[in-house]
Parts: structure tokens; C-alpha cells; sequence
């Protein structure tokens, strides 16, 4: 009888709608999360896995030394490597591709590299308008190296502590 | 003869002040909503078109304007191309009647709440046609729906327009107002004025009774297979009918254009911004209830129209009589 009066109270004076209304309310007025977005932008982790690039030393001379260690490790295959002595007798690179449609951002490349040669930037805006522009070869990768050199550098310092 | 076409100007010219702010309301209103539900859900909504967003709606009629309009194959196409322009003209001429202010009003008719009430009943043909003459299930089925729907609940809003009446003792808009003066209405018969404002959200297809249109079933009801225009008018209908509800909500129980208290820094202001603040004012809780309630079942919302707001109104209709009566507050 009470729990029935109990109830019959509620639904009659629609406690759970005004509660209901109430919260929603209150959430009016927070403080909203939105990020505007490509004017304000979420942190992302030193460890982020964005677009790749080909790192330089800083004498401007190239790090990637053609061992062929991150094309074996790729398991999408998208790594392309050729390689032959440079005229110094050092072993360089001639082709280095990535085809940046079949690659699934694991960041194996970059542990396999001995010497932090390819490494995976936190740039994830790079979309384009054609396929073929996601293809991307030796220049532009080293090119993406000198661009992001700055913030590749400052990631990898952040995170040596933890590895 | 100059004397006829200098009147008629001023006719056209009085309707067209009403209309085109409307429709300015109703672009704005989809606004608001967006704003509104956007800042219940944590999000700003639209703020990238102009400053705030606020040229947001322009832009999305701009935009609907230069699509293209398709006809279904199996449609009837006069009855379809009717629906929009029927749903749309419905819910403005009900503007007709509406007090803005004292005196602030196109058409002073003494049958003005019979009027809206017979205007906001014919909104169902427009659904109807819509969903008959698209030749679609979902749009059948919507259409079958919003017209079960908007039946069932004008029986209680009849009721709570009855009692209303009851206390006023004129069907005219303006006399209702005038008669909140002392008291507004929906202090002494607040019951009534929940079951009314309940009514109207079923009444304008709106969360949570937007079963009509409920996309997780019937894709989006009625107008499924409207584009371009066609879909804009109806859009501008739904929202027009919205406004009017809100409206009349504020006519009925909210005193109109009459200012709260009849005191200095109150009746300052004009009784049109009054009128426009408590309509915004209903109008929040429109969408504030859109962003709370998930949608009825069907047979809840059956269940809660006949078994519900139906005796619940009629025994509040007896009851105020029986007051009226018994103090002899009647109005004569």
C-alpha cells in the first residue's frame, strides 16, 4: 500500500522527469569540451606514430645507412628500399619509398631503425586529394625530416627515460 | 477605389510584419536548437558561419535551396508537391489571430482559440498527404503514426482549452490575456498547464513523442522522401508549429504580453518583448526536453494520451467548474 502510494506520488508529481531535467540543466551551463579544432588542438603523447620521416644529422648529413631492417620488420610491406655505395664508399640509399595507403602506423619501422634514421612524427595532417600523392618517396620523406625536425627531436628526448 | 488598395496595402503590409520575422524566428529557432542541445551535450554547436554561428541557418537554407528536388517514380505528384505547401501555410496562417501586444493583433476574431485549434488540427492532412502520396512504407507509416498522434492528444489539449476558457469567458485571445491580470493562469491551474505544454510537444512531433519521425525505425518518417525545398517547407512548418505552440502556451497560461508584475521597471518594456520572451521561454523548454527524454514506445505514448492526460483533464474540467460555480467566480 505504501510502496504503491510511493509510486503512484512520483509519477504524479513527475519526480523523475524534473531530476532528469535538473541534470541536464546543470550540464547547460559546464564548461563545454569542444576543441575548435584546427585552431585549437588535443596534447598528443611523445610517443605518437603520425606521418613519417627521414631524420638527418645535424651536419646535414643523412642517418639512414640502407640496412633494409625496417623494410624487412614492415608486416604491410609498404617500406621499398634500394641501396647502393655513394661515392665515398659510405652504403646510402637510392630509393627509399612508403606507401602511406598500405602503411598501419605500428611504429615498427622506427624500433627496428639503429640509427633513428626513420622515425614517425606527430604530424597526423597530411590527408591529400589524390592516391598517388600518399606514395611517398626518398625527398619527401627527408623533406618531412627537415620540416619536423624541432618537435621529432623533442619527442624522442621525452620519451628516451622511458625505454 | 484608392481607398481600397491604400487599405489593402496596409493589410498586406501588417501580414508581411508578421510573416517575415516569423520566418526569421524559425531560421533562428533552428539555431537555438542546435546551440541548445549542443551546450546540454558538453559541445558549442554551430559557431563557424558568421559571428557565433548565428548566419549558421542562412547558410543551410542556401544550401537546401540548390539542391535538387527529387519526385519519387510512384509518387502523386500534385498530392506531394501539395503536402509541404500545406504543412507550411497551416502553421502560418494560424499567426493570423495571434495577440502581440494589446491591440497588436491581424484578425480580432471572437472564435480566435476555436480558430487555432481548428488550424492546428488540419496540420495532420499535410502529414497525411505527405505520407500517402510518397509511396513509401516509411512514409506511410510515419504519416499513420503523427495522425493517431496528433488526434490523441488534441482531445486534452480541447480539455485543457476548455478549461482555460472556463475561467476567461471569451474564446478571444486578447480578452484571455486580459484576464490574467491579476493572476496568471498557470499558477491556479498548473496541473493543466503541464498536461497543455505535454500535449504540445505531441502535438508538434517533438521529443519525446517524435515517433513520426523516429529514425531508428522509420527512417525519418513522413518526409522521407523530401529533398531540396519540399524538405525545407516542411522543416519550416514543423518548427512555425513549434513556435505557435509556444505561443499559445503563453497566451494560455503564461499572461500573454502582460508584464509579471504591473510595477515600474516591468511595464516599461513593451508587452511585445514580453510576449517574445516567455515564447523563447517555452521554447527552451522544448528543446531542453529533447535533450533530456528518450523517445516513447509507441504504446506508451497511447497509453499516457488516453489513459493518462485524458480522464486527467476531464476530471480537472469538472473540477474548475465546480469551483467556478461554487464561488460563483464564473465568468458572465
Amino acid at each position: 500500500m505504501a510502496a504503491s502510494l510511493d509510486r503512484s506520488a512520483r509519477a504524479l508529481l513527475l519526480s523523475e522527469l524534473v531530476s532528469g531535467m535538473a541534470l541536464t540543466l546543470k550540464y547547460f551551463f559546464k564548461p563545454k569540451v569542444t576543441l575548435n579544432y584546427p585552431y585549437e588542438k588535443g596534447p598528443i603523447s611523445p610517443r605518437f606514430r603520425g606521418e613519417h620521416a627521414l631524420r638527418r644529422y645535424a651536419s646535414g648529413e643523412e642517418r639512414c645507412i640502407a640496412c633494409k631492417l625496417c623494410e624487412a620488420v614492415c608486416p604491410a610491406q609498404a617500406i621499398t628500399i634500394e641501396a647502393e655505395p655513394r661515392a665515398d664508399g659510405s652504403r646510402r640509399t637510392t630509393r627509399y619509398d612508403i606507401d602511406m595507403t598500405k602503411c598501419i602506423y605500428c611504429g615498427f619501422c622506427q624500433e627496428a631503425c639503429p640509427v633513428d634514421a626513420i622515425v614517425e612524427g606527430p604530424n597526423f595532417e597530411f590527408s591529400t586529394e589524390t592516391r598517388e600523392e600518399l606514395m611517398y618517396n626518398k625527398a619527401k620523406l627527408l623533406s618531412n625530416g627537415d620540416r619536423w625536425e624541432a618537435e621529432i627531436a623533442s619527442s624522442l628526448a621525452a620519451d628516451a627515460p622511458y625505454r | 477605389m484608392g481607398n481600397i488598395l491604400l487599405t489593402g496595402a496596409i493589410e498586406i503590409g501588417k501580414i508581411l510584419l508578421v510573416i517575415v520575422p516569423l520566418l526569421v524566428s524559425v531560421a533562428m529557432l533552428t539555431y537555438f536548437e542546435r546551440k541548445v542541445i549542443g551546450a546540454i551535450q558538453l559541445r558549442k554547436g554551430p559557431n563557424v558561419v558568421g559571428p557565433f554561428g548565428l548566419l549558421q541557418p542562412f547558410a543551410d537554407a542556401l544550401k537546401l535551396l540548390t539542391k535538387e528536388t527529387i519526385v519519387p517514380t510512384g509518387a502523386n505528384r500534385v498530392v506531394f508537391m501539395m503536402a509541404p505547401v500545406l504543412t507550411l501555410l497551416l502553421s502560418l496562417v494560424a499567426w493570423a489571430v495571434i495577440p502581440f501586444g494589446y491591440g497588436m493583433v491581424l484578425a480580432d476574431i471572437n472564435v480566435g482559440i476555436l480558430y487555432l485549434f481548428a488550424i492546428s488540427s488540419l496540420g495532420v492532412y499535410g502529414i497525411i498527404m505527405a505520407g500517402w502520396a510518397s509511396n513509401s512504407k516509411y512514409a506511410f507509416l510515419g504519416a499513420l503514426r503523427s495522425a493517431a498522434q496528433m488526434v490523441s492528444y488534441e482531445v486534452s489539449i480541447g480539455f485543457v482549452i476548455i478549461t482555460v476558457l472556463l475561467c476567461v469567458g471569451s474564446l478571444n485571445l486578447s480578452d484571455i490575456v486580459m484576464a490574467q491580470r491579476n493572476v496568471w493562469f498557470f499558477i491556479p491551474l498548473f496541473p493543466m498547464f503541464i498536461i497543455f505544454f505535454v500535449s504540445a510537444l505531441a502535438e508538434t512531433n517533438r521529443s519525446p513523442f517524435d515517433l513520426p519521425e523516429g529514425e531508428s525505425e522509420i527512417v525519418a518518417g513522413y518526409f522521407v522522401e523530401y529533398s531540396s525545398m519540399s524538405f525545407a517547407m516542411f522543416f519550416l512548418g514543423e518548427y512555425a508549429a513549434m513556435i505557435l505552440m509556444s505561443g499559445m502556451t503563453s497566451i494560455l497560461f503564461l499572461g500573454g504580453w502582460l508584464p509579471p508584475f504591473d510595477i515600474a521597471p516591468f511595464n516599461w518594456i513593451p508587452g511585445l518583448v514580453w510576449f517574445a520572451l516567455k515564447t523563447a521561454a517555452c521554447l527552451f523548454v522544448f528543446l531542453w526536453v529533447r535533450a533530456t527524454m528518450p523517445r516513447y514506445r509507441y504504446d506508451q505514448l497511447m497509453r499516457l494520451g488516453w489513459k493518462v492526460f485524458l480522464p486527467f483533464s476531464l476530471l480537472w474540467v469538472v473540477l474548475t467548474a465546480g469551483v467556478l460555480m461554487a464561488t460563483g467566480w464564473i465568468a458572465r
